[in-house]
């Protein structure tokens, strides 16, 4: 309850202490992170593995597969998101406190694009390493660029269905059956602009597939907040 | 769970449609049992379609028989993608809205119907296009953008399933039915991107304006007996909700009167 004298804080100073509170208990206990890492890893060479060398290009497969791992690898993160509130009935807490739902969901979305990109902060690096992405300069800032604008949609549309998911029956089973059609315009315009950075084509090329991860950004961050509350009152 | 009223929370921190602004839930009436006769019209029209499409129908002359699937194949995309998706759709917000519980049965019973149509139109697809186009599957936008929208709705369906509690099993799909509506236009954008870059061999469809006459008074009643049948089938599923939210009811009272 809100002191006397005292202000709630605003909405983005409360999505920011929900953010901390998360990116807290995962620094301490980084199981989430170590397994999504590691099955991250996992993917890349699996994916390599499985496709005859002589046959596949290196390059032709690698947009597909770090798009596929990144939105596989999330998926394991957003399931996390709303199940740390399910121990003690945290999130009976987290919804008494006097802060709009909106700031609770921005907090919570805001965390797990803070997870989304560490997870890819490692993916990049072992893909280029494992499947011999030329290294040209320029190229990982504009493979970053598309990172962040896919996570951005990524961590919008998961947050509120991990959130919808949690306390049903199958729930880690239901997150990627709901989540991974509303993936589909991320993992494609994000696969084929990757495609097009390692061909070395220009940026202008690119720019219709990063239009549309930003509108999708923006429609989706914006719906999902607005969504967000219908799926928490009792 | 209530939320609890925390004296000096302004008003602001409320939920939209708090419980004090719902409306009390309507009685549930039983429907009224015995002959379904919409549903039996609905049938009745689906059985004399195929009798026309395939015996009073010329076939046409290059496809040949293959081609009398078109007479099940375009009707039920066509009510499903164009009718029984926005009926879930609208329903659903609107739900959101108003917060009654026939929009919510409505959207369940028109998602399932639409399931069941946009089966038939993938398993009819293949059977058509391997003859014809000499392929069961090709990534073309329509396809792809009516698996996806598939994979959408048996989505919605299984949540409606993993959800017990009925107010919230409502709200959730009602999202879920809404975000959709947002995604139909992404999804297709991005299989329009997809194809450009991998250009597909172009095959036409016959279009209905070139139909010969015999052929388009064919089409024009698919799309009457599936309309009908649609009908049928979401007022049936709809009294089936009804019946089973019933049955819930009275055996929640002899738990309760046992108990």
């Amino acid at each position: 309850m809100t002191a006397p004298g005292v202000t709630a804080p605003g909405v983005l100073a409360t999505a920011w202490l929900v953010a901390r509170k998360d990116l807290t208990i995962e620094f301490r206990t980084r199981s989430a992170f170590l397994a999504a890492v590691t099955f991250a890893l996992l993917a890349v060479v699996i994916f390599r593995f499985s496709w005859d060398p002589t046959a596949v290009n290196a390059l032709d497969l690698a947009p597909g597969v770090l798009w596929t791992i990144f939105v596989f690898s999330g998926l394991l993160g957003l399931h996390r998101s709303f199940g740390v509130e399910q121990a003690d009935r945290a999130v009976d807490a987290l919804l008494a406190a006097p802060v709009s739902r909106e700031a609770v969901f921005l907090g919570k979305a805001l965390a797990n694009l803070g997870f989304v990109t560490a997870v890819q902060c490692v993916t990049v690096p072992a893909v280029a390493l494992f499947y011999d992405l030329p290294a040209r300069g320029g190229l990982l800032p504009a493979l970053l660029g598309v990172a962040v604008l896919a996570a951005v949609g990524l961590v919008a549309v998961g947050t509120l269905f991990s959130a919808m998911t949690v306390n049903t029956r199958l729930a880690e089973l239901l997150l990627p059956m709901l989540a991974l059609p509303f993936f589909v315009p991320i993992v494609t315009p994000a696969a084929l602009a990757t495609a097009r950075l390692l061909a070395g084509r220009p940026l202008a090329e690119v720019a219709p597939m990063l239009r549309l991860l930003g509108s999708f950004d923006l429609v989706f961050l914006v719906a999902c907040t607005l969504a967000f509350p219908f799926t928490l009152e009792e | 769970m209530t939320t609890p009223s925390l004296a000096g929370t302004p008003p602001a921190y409320a939920a939209p449609g708090a419980p004090a602004a719902r409306p009390a839930p309507a009685p549930l009436a039983a429907p009224a049992g015995g002959f379904d006769g919409l549903l039996a019209a609905g049938v009745l029209a689906l059985v004399g379609l195929v009798v026309r499409a395939v015996w009073f129908t010329p076939t046409e002359a290059m496809q040949g028989l293959a081609q009398k699937i078109f007479y099940l194949h375009v009707p039920s995309a066509v009510v499903a993608l164009y009718l029984a998706l926005p009926l879930v759709a609208i329903a659903s917000g609107v739900y959101l809205w108003l917060r009654d519980d026939r929009l919510d049965r409505l959207a369940e019973a028109a998602a399932e119907v639409a399931l069941v149509f946009m089966t038939v139109v993938l398993v009819t697809g293949p059977i058509w296009g391997k003859p014809v186009w000499g392929t069961w599957w090709t990534w073309d936008a329509r396809l792809t953008l009516t698996l996806f929208l598939w994979f959408v709705v048996v989505g919605y369906l299984v949540l409606r399933g993993a959800v017990d509690d009925r107010a919230q099993r409502a709200r959730y799909s009602a999202v879920l039915g809404v975000l959709a509506v947002l995604l139909v236009p992404f999804i297709h954008l991005s299989v329009y991107l997809f194809r450009t870059l991998h250009p597909m061999p172009v095959v036409l469809k016959p279009s209905a304006p070139s139909l010969p006459p015999e052929m388009r008074t064919t089409l024009l009643l698919g799309f009457g007996a599936f309309t009908l049948l649609f009908a049928g089938l979401v007022r049936a599923r709809v009294r089936y909700g009804v019946e089973r939210e019933l049955l819930a009811l009275r055996e929640d009272g002899l738990d309760a009167a046992e108990g």
